[in-house]
């Protein structure tokens, strides 16, 4: 079985985030990680190959600058290879045109059985892309996955919803979004990171996907952003220490706010 | 002209579910003609109140065993063409989020997500958004043709009655997802859940890596929440760590939630958590780290060991009840 695993490089999500003061998006010309919400379609990806008992684990990442430091990551988990698709035209596109560089990276991988993605991105959590790759692809989208099952050709899983879980079940080939915390995701061993360095990485442009530059990047988006504005700040009230009575300030508070 | 503005209608139980009036009650505000999309049974049942908060008529599917997302994605595809509304919104739902993406596809049009207000600006439609926690508002408008695809979060506006006629009901026939209808939904599993939902709760209790273990999870912060007749709900750290379902997770990449009181145990404040309870009307923060972000916003900071303090909190609740 062959699966892609999508997955971000997002600036250090510890370190503040900034906006590019020309463009109003997100800065990510530094150094960039592995967004952990995707290390989970990794570990689940890598389970489920292992499980089927053959088929590898393909990465797909779009980037600026040629950046590898979170696809070796992965890579150093157990993913066999990776697309990067990077390119300067890409700059600025909106999630529609991500979606699309994603769903031709799946066609350029192969012959793919399943594609796995987070439910949105740390950085940027839009949340459409598994379904708007679905659609390009004309696949079945299972979303929000907190279990996944593959047998005989068909996937099922169960759904998170909100009062409980739907097992909805379709045939191959799918996209599959899973929530987080479904898998322990792995530590890459030192032996994984020595061999992630030797791991092909297939580096392309949107022009060697067929895409066209007028349709993608900030030609391509057909949104704007008109404003940004710090949001007024919250003022902090009382602060205190716990010396073993702090729980009767909390109850006579709850009292005053007449919750209990 | 005044604008035609679809919503993407959801159920809960057999009522709209909340999400779903807060965003009659702001696309009454804006525009003129207010109809919904519902994809699921019982449409019948949900026409009073669809109406009541501003739905003159609500097309009507039955998503024949699949998801309703999926089936609206398709039903929407169908009939937007003939009925040209200027905006179509959408829950940051499981379901709206199948919905909105799927048709992003299938029409090729961009959306804005993750919203929580709507403007509108002469002929501009402009969504806002918060980043990095909150601290940062971004308005986005839309450009190219109408209609344009949004997706706001719970939460953002508050649902008001405005005492409109039942909306008339048009059944839609089922139409055909393609591939993507393959997904069967096959069972519907319900967890039981005492007291009230995450994002309806007056009181939400959450619980962050501070707790120490999953262990303590049932004792500090459901036991809490269940004295205080509210909800629990979780910080993304104690999330990914499989400590507790996704479901509960509070902030950016997980629930918004706007309780009258939200209560943070062992949770440090990271920008993805705040922007999801920010917004609450009283915070009680607890955590050992005095100097950690959450610090930053609380009506009433506890600095103390989760573990130790709010086992007396429950103790003295308890000897009240």
């Amino acid at each position: 079985m062959n699966v892609v695993v999508c997955v971000k490089q997002i600036p250090d999500p510890a370190t503040p985030g900034k906006l590019n003061a020309d463009s109003n998006t997100l800065e990510r010309a530094g150094k960039l990680i592995l967004d952990e919400s995707d290390s989970f379609g990794v570990e689940m990806a890598l389970q489920l190959v292992d499980k089927a008992g053959g088929g590898e684990v393909t990465l797909v990442s779009m980037a600026p600058n040629d950046e590898v430091s979170g696809l070796r990551t992965a890579l150093a988990m157990g993913a066999a290879k990776a697309i990067l698709v990077s390119d300067p035209a890409l700059a600025g596109s909106d999630s529609l045109t991500t979606a699309k560089v994603i769903a031709k990276s799946v066609e350029r991988a192969g012959d793919i059985d399943l594609v796995l993605t987070a439910t949105e991105s740390t950085d940027g959590y839009t949340g459409t892309i598994p379904g708007q790759v679905a659609g390009l692809l004309d696949w079945p989208a299972l979303t929000f996955a907190k279990e996944v099952e593959i047998a005989d050709g068909t996937v099922k899983i169960q759904r998170q919803t909100e009062a409980g879980y739907d097992v909805v079940e379709a045939s191959l080939p799918a996209v599959v979004s899973v929530t987080a915390g479904v898998v322990e995701p792995r530590y890459p061993s030192f032996k994984g990171i020595m061999a992630a360095k030797n791991k092909p990485v297939d580096k392309v442009t949107a022009a060697d996907l067929g895409l066209d530059a007028s349709e993608v990047g900030w030609s391509g988006a057909r949104q704007q952003i008109v404003s940004v504005e710090k949001a007024p700040e919250r003022q902090a009230g009382e602060k205190i220490e716990d010396d073993g009575s702090a729980y009767e300030q909390i109850v006579a508070y709850l009292e005053k706010l007449k919750v209990i | 002209m005044g604008l035609k503005i679809w919503v993407f209608a959801e159920a809960d139980g057999d009522k709209p579910a909340s999400a779903t009036l807060e965003l009659l009650t702001k696309a009454r505000e804006i525009g003129e003609t207010v109809e919904a999309v519902y994809v699921g049974a019982n449409a019948d049942a949900l026409a009073g109140a669809l109406g009541d908060y501003g739905a003159s008529k609500v097309y009507a599917i039955d998503p024949g065993g699949r998801l309703p997302g999926v089936i609206g994605a398709a039903a929407l595809a169908e009939l937007l063409p003939a009925n040209s509304p200027d905006i179509v919104l959408f829950a940051q739902s499981y379901d709206g989020r199948d919905a909105i993406s799927l048709l992003s596809a299938k029409l090729d049009k961009p959306v804005l997500t993750n919203g929580f207000t709507i403007r509108l600006d002469g002929d501009k439609v402009i969504i806002g958004t918060q980043i990095f926690g909150g601290n940062t508002l971004v308005d986005a408008e839309f450009e190219g043709e109408a209609p344009y695809l949004a997706a706001i979060r719970p939460k953002s506006f508050a649902a008001e009655p405005g005492g409109g006629a039942p909306a008339t009901v048009e059944t839609v026939p089922t139409p055909d997802a393609g591939r993507a209808g393959e997904a069967k939904v096959l069972d519907h599993h319900v967890e039981e859940r005492e007291g009230p939902k995450l994002e309806e709760a007056v009181v939400v209790v959450s619980g962050g890596r501070g707790l120490g273990s999953a262990e303590n999870y049932g004792p500090l912060v459901d036991d809490l929440a269940k004295l205080l007749h509210g909800a629990s709900g979780a910080s993304r750290a104690i999330v990914d760590a499989g400590w507790v379902p996704y479901a509960k997770q509070v902030g950016q990449t997980g629930k918004t939630v706007k309780p009258k009181l939200y209560v943070a145990i062992g949770i440090s404040g990271a920008t993805q958590h705040m922007v999801g309870m920010k917004g609450s009307d009283n915070i009680i923060a607890n955590n050992k780290d005095g100097e950690a972000p959450i610090y930053g916003i609380p009506d009433l900071g506890v600095v103390g060991d989760a573990t130790k303090v709010v086992p007396k909190l429950i103790e003295a609740l308890k000897a009240r009840s």
